[in-house]
């Protein structure tokens, strides 16, 4: 049992000390959020009306309704670049590291994904920080309600990422990804705008955008921040980290690894 | 303590990379794994690492099968890959601690079996500098280190010296064969640098995933009625000789 704690305490060390030789990654991954947080939600707060709808009790500015969605972004971004610097590796370099080890594979994924997740939560933390000054301010204890959903999200996006990455080779470079999985997944989501306000646009659309996994892990993340629990939320969002996990690890395996060649 | 591989074929498709390839290392030698590029040898080294499944034929290593105790086997085996895998942006020490953790060690004795490594790779002193700080011969030495820090009982480096001038090429080869003489260490080399190869050294010779050879280089040289391995070499590798290849020794 020692060793799959040594093991798992070495993967996320080596996570977190990559995480601080490389503080530019770190501040240029908080920029994109505060980017739309700061800009573009300050512009398009008098186009968009927001309704009181749940968790909020109030009317709310656009930028609290967004500060959930972005949290996510950071995740999602995270997750896959990780991911997808893992598969890259898996041929390349540290990756053969890891899988040389004697621990059983599917655990040194899972570890590595949950030190990844980990290590995104510094910034989902520092993002809420510079936010609470521009007004989104959420109860004190709801930072605390968000971490289990965060780690939760975080999982499943860096799961997803994995899965993709490791299944579609065209997808190997992060251009492809961003064009043709985190764009459609932010956008056709939660994260921006209401789905009622989306359903007004569009019924599939709509439709579209309540199959993302994604909309559910904002609604998740959206509600957990102000202490409530978004039950069929946290059902997909947890439902979807299981399955993309196998799928990923089934897919990180040394026979595919050799088809994929 | 060694390796065992009976009948391994492998391969990427329809493409054959290795076909019915047998052979035993000699334990507690320097076992020089010898091809062209392209002759199956980083497919080999996969497939005993466990990078690819395998898909016909067994490899044991100290009796234990690959397929059933792959575990067991992964504790016995230490690798050098042919392309740096190790972690610019972290220090030496920090690298050994991560592989070491990966092998469930932790604590005061890894601390000292991190010492006697670098002591005997003449790195210690560097034990603080970032990894991007060292030249290409002390990169493969620490990496040689880091094989070494679980105490396997075989080390399979796949061509080390890919990349250093001929001093540190001989320096390395050097150090690895002290190595065998000291712990027992059984060593497969992979390269395609004969002047790598001792006479005496058992060689494997793989050309276009077939074994040509295994034997002594001596033997081989013998058997093919030529003065050196390079000759030998040539002589089982070479386009003329492509419908007469049979294994020799």
């Amino acid at each position: 049992m020692n060793s799959y704690w040594f093991g798992f305490r070495g993967i996320l060390g080596r996570e977190f000390l990559r995480f601080i030789s490389q503080r530019s990654r770190f501040l240029s991954a908080l920029v994109r959020p505060l980017l739309w947080l700061l800009v573009f939600a300050a512009g398009f707060r008098a186009a968009l009306g927001i309704a009181i709808i749940a968790p909020y009790e109030t009317y709310i500015t656009y930028e609290v309704y967004i500060a959930p969605g972005l949290c996510c972004m950071i995740l999602l971004f995270n997750g896959m670049q990780s991911s997808l610097g893992m598969v890259y590796d898996r041929e390349m370099g540290s990756m053969r590291v890891l899988l040389m080890s004697p621990l059983p594979r599917p655990f040194l994924l899972i570890c590595k994904l949950l030190a990844i997740a980990l290590i995104s939560l510094a910034q989902v933390y520092a993002f809420l920080a510079i936010a609470r000054p521009v007004g989104v301010e959420p109860p004190p204890l709801g930072y605390l309600t968000v971490l289990p959903a965060l780690v939760l999200v975080a999982l499943m996006l860096g799961a997803l990422g994995l899965l993709i990455s490791s299944r579609i080779r065209q997808l190997e470079n992060f251009a492809g990804v961003m064009n043709f999985v985190i764009f459609p997944m932010f956008f056709l989501s939660s994260a921006l705008y209401p789905l009622w306000k989306m359903r007004e646009a569009s019924e599939w659309l709509y439709w579209l955008c309540l199959a993302n996994p994604f909309s559910h892990a904002v609604e998740l993340v959206r509600f957990a921040l102000y202490q409530q629990l978004n039950l069929p939320a946290l059902a997909i969002t947890a439902g979807c980290t299981l399955a993309f996990s196998l799928l990923a690890v089934a897919g990180f395996s040394p026979q595919r690894a050799a088809r994929a060649r | 303590m060694s390796i065992r591989v009976s009948e391994l074929s492998f391969h990427y498709g329809p493409r054959p990379a290795l076909e019915s390839v047998s052979f035993q290392l000699a334990a507690g030698r320097f076992n020089a794994l010898l091809g062209p590029n392209g002759a199956g040898k980083s497919t080999l080294f996969a497939l005993l690492t466990r990078l690819y499944a395998l898909q016909r034929g067994e490899i044991e290593i100290n009796g234990h099968s690959l397929r059933r105790h792959p575990a067991r086997l992964m504790r016995q085996l230490g690798v050098v890959f042919q392309q740096s895998s190790l972690d610019l942006d972290l220090s030496v020490a920090q690298n050994l601690r991560y592989h070491a953790s990966l092998h469930g060690l932790a604590g005061a004795a890894l601390q000292r079996r991190i010492e006697q490594e670098l002591a005997r790779m003449d790195l210690l002193e560097r034990l603080d500098d970032k990894v991007r700080n060292l030249n290409g011969g002390h990169r493969r030495r620490l990496e040689i280190a880091r094989a070494l820090l679980h105490q396997p009982s075989v080390l399979l480096l796949d061509e080390p010296t890919v990349g250093l001038d001929p001093q540190t090429r001989r320096s390395l080869n050097r150090h690895v064969r002290q190595l065998c003489g000291e712990r027992q260490l059984t060593v497969l080399w992979a390269t395609h640098l004969i002047e790598e190869i001792e006479p005496e050294d058992p060689v494997l010779l793989l050309h276009r995933g077939r074994l040509r050879a295994d034997a002594p280089g001596a033997a081989i040289c013998a058997a093919n009625q030529v003065n050196s391995l390079a000759e030998a070499f040539d002589k089982l590798t070479g386009p003329e000789e492509a419908g007469q290849r049979e294994q020799v020794a």
